[in-house]
């Protein structure tokens, strides 16, 4: 019987949850590395027990583990971000110019192929490659040196880049995506890039459309249909389907089109999911009812996904990186919360359960289904 | 053979327990100390100093003898004490909260 595997990124260490297929009961491992921030554990598709964690903390820096064992022990690897040549400068919050500085990982995504291939994504923005496992770190700096970077400004949570999507049918194509500059896209595996932020409105920005400086969330691809792009933007969800060219809002009547993660479902490439949060300043969901919303005709259409969620006084968060499928049929769906609860549905959304409640607030949630 | 203390998350993070002993050739110096630590536990390197510029990370102290030896110069002479091993060198996680 398959089992799944969940791994959990915490404010204060990883914790990995095992099930079998049912995703009825389980087990929880844990705390690893304790006390540390865990900003994203994430496994290899091309060799499952082999594991990419980023360590950081405030006093101690970043470091990256790596598990050969489906997270049974761990090991630090290389740690060495240094940004290719000078780093030159980007937009400070207060608009002057501020040199580039590395703070921490955000995302680790490992080559579809290659189990000793991992990028990172970076805070300050950056995108860097690890060809022997993590052991050493080179920039694509192409990215970074984008005519537009001098403009790029961070947002609440600092200029990250968190998101990194590999197209599984073209080797050189690559989607990231950075608060708050927006989406770019290499065609030529790292090399150069390009924005791709046509039909975003961003009025928070001086000139709502401009192409760059949009606050982008999260974006997610089906890997059937790698072209077809969504997105949860600061405010509007939206959708691509020419590989980003243009994009367009879905955000349909959800009760709020604010939030963080987006996610689609594993077999079927029109069911999205998304949790609405009040707004940029109150960070929970609407009316305390934690509620996810499914749509399956691609966006527009929405319907609220609540039972087993709390329903009142709910006021927690659900961070962009803390949502993630099973590949089981029927498709199971995970999320965690600002609150420390990790939850699960084993149906496709229809309904949730926690598998834990209390561990510290959860930064990021990835799931690996095994044989 | 110098006594060098690391903070709980950095004894785990290189697997030692108690004190680090280290033998520091030449003249005694935060640089020379933190060079022989980092070269004995590379897992280190980053999580004291920077990488690159070696500039201590700003949440990081380093006592001896009941000082803050913080803003010395890396290439001062620490205490005849601590180069003698009777007192040890201390790397310390600020109190910054957390």
């Amino acid at each position: 019987m398959s089992e799944v595997r969940v791994l959990v990124g915490t404010r204060k260490g990883a914790f990995v949850l095992t099930s079998d297929g049912k995703r009825e009961r389980w087990d929880v491992g844990g705390p690893y590395f304790g006390g540390w921030e865990i900003y994203h554990v994430k496994g290899s598709p091309a060799d499952p027990n082999r594991l990419y964690a980023s360590q950081s903390s405030s006093w101690f820096g970043q470091v990256i583990q790596r598990s050969n064992d489906g997270g049974k022990t761990w090991e630090p690897v290389g740690n060495r971000f240094v940004y290719d040549g000078v780093p030159g400068t980007h937009q400070w919050y207060d608009g002057t110019p501020h040199p580039w500085e590395f703070a921490r990982v955000w995302h680790l995504e490992p080559s579809l192929t290659d189990p000793d291939a991992v990028y990172a994504g970076v805070e300050d923005a950056a995108l860097f490659r690890s060809a022997d496992g993590g052991q050493t770190w080179q920039e694509l700096p192409g990215l970074r040196r984008h005519g537009s970077a001098s403009s790029w400004q961070p947002g609440a949570g600092g200029m990250c880049l968190h998101t990194i999507l590999l197209d599984p049918s073209d080797p050189g194509r690559i989607f990231i995506a950075i608060s708050a500059a927006g989406v770019f896209r290499t065609d030529d595996a790292g090399t150069t890039w390009r924005p791709i932020n046509r039909g975003l409105r961003s009025e928070q920005i001086p000139d709502p459309t401009a192409e760059v400086g949009h606050c982008v969330h999260r974006i997610a691809m089906h890997r059937s249909r790698p072209n077809v792009l969504f997105m949860q933007k600061h405010w509007d969800v939206m959708r691509s389907d020419d590989a980003g060219e243009s994009w367009r809002e879905v955000s349909g009547h959800l009760p709020t089109d604010f939030g963080f993660p987006i996610d689609v479902h594993a077999h079927e490439p029109d069911t999205i999911y998304v949790v609405p949060i009040k707004s940029d300043s109150e960070h929970y969901p609407p009316e305390g009812k934690l509620r996810v919303y499914r749509s399956r005709t691609g966006g527009h259409e929405w319907e609220a996904l609540t039972n087993g969620l709390p329903q009142r006084d709910c006021y927690v968060n659900v961070l962009r990186d803390a949502m993630a499928v099973d590949a089981l049929d029927p498709c199971g769906v995970y999320f965690g919360t600002t609150g420390g609860q990790v939850y699960v549905s084993a149906d496709a959304g229809d309904s949730w359960a926690p598998i834990v409640r209390d561990l510290p607030s959860v930064v990021s949630v990835e799931v690996q289904t095994l044989p | 053979m110098i006594r060098v203390v690391l903070p709980a998350h950095l004894r785990t993070l290189a697997h030692v327990d108690g004190e680090v002993k280290l033998d520091v050739e030449g003249q005694a110096t935060q640089r020379a100390i933190l060079d022989a630590l980092e070269a004995r536990y590379p897992m280190l390197r980053g999580t004291i100093r920077d990488h690159v510029t070696h500039q201590r990370r700003a949440f990081v102290r380093v006592f001896a003898c009941g000082q803050d030896l913080s803003h010395e110069s890396p290439d001062a002479p620490l205490p005849a004490a601590v180069a003698m091993g009777a007192e040890p060198f201390l790397v310390v996680g600020a109190m910054a909260g957390g």
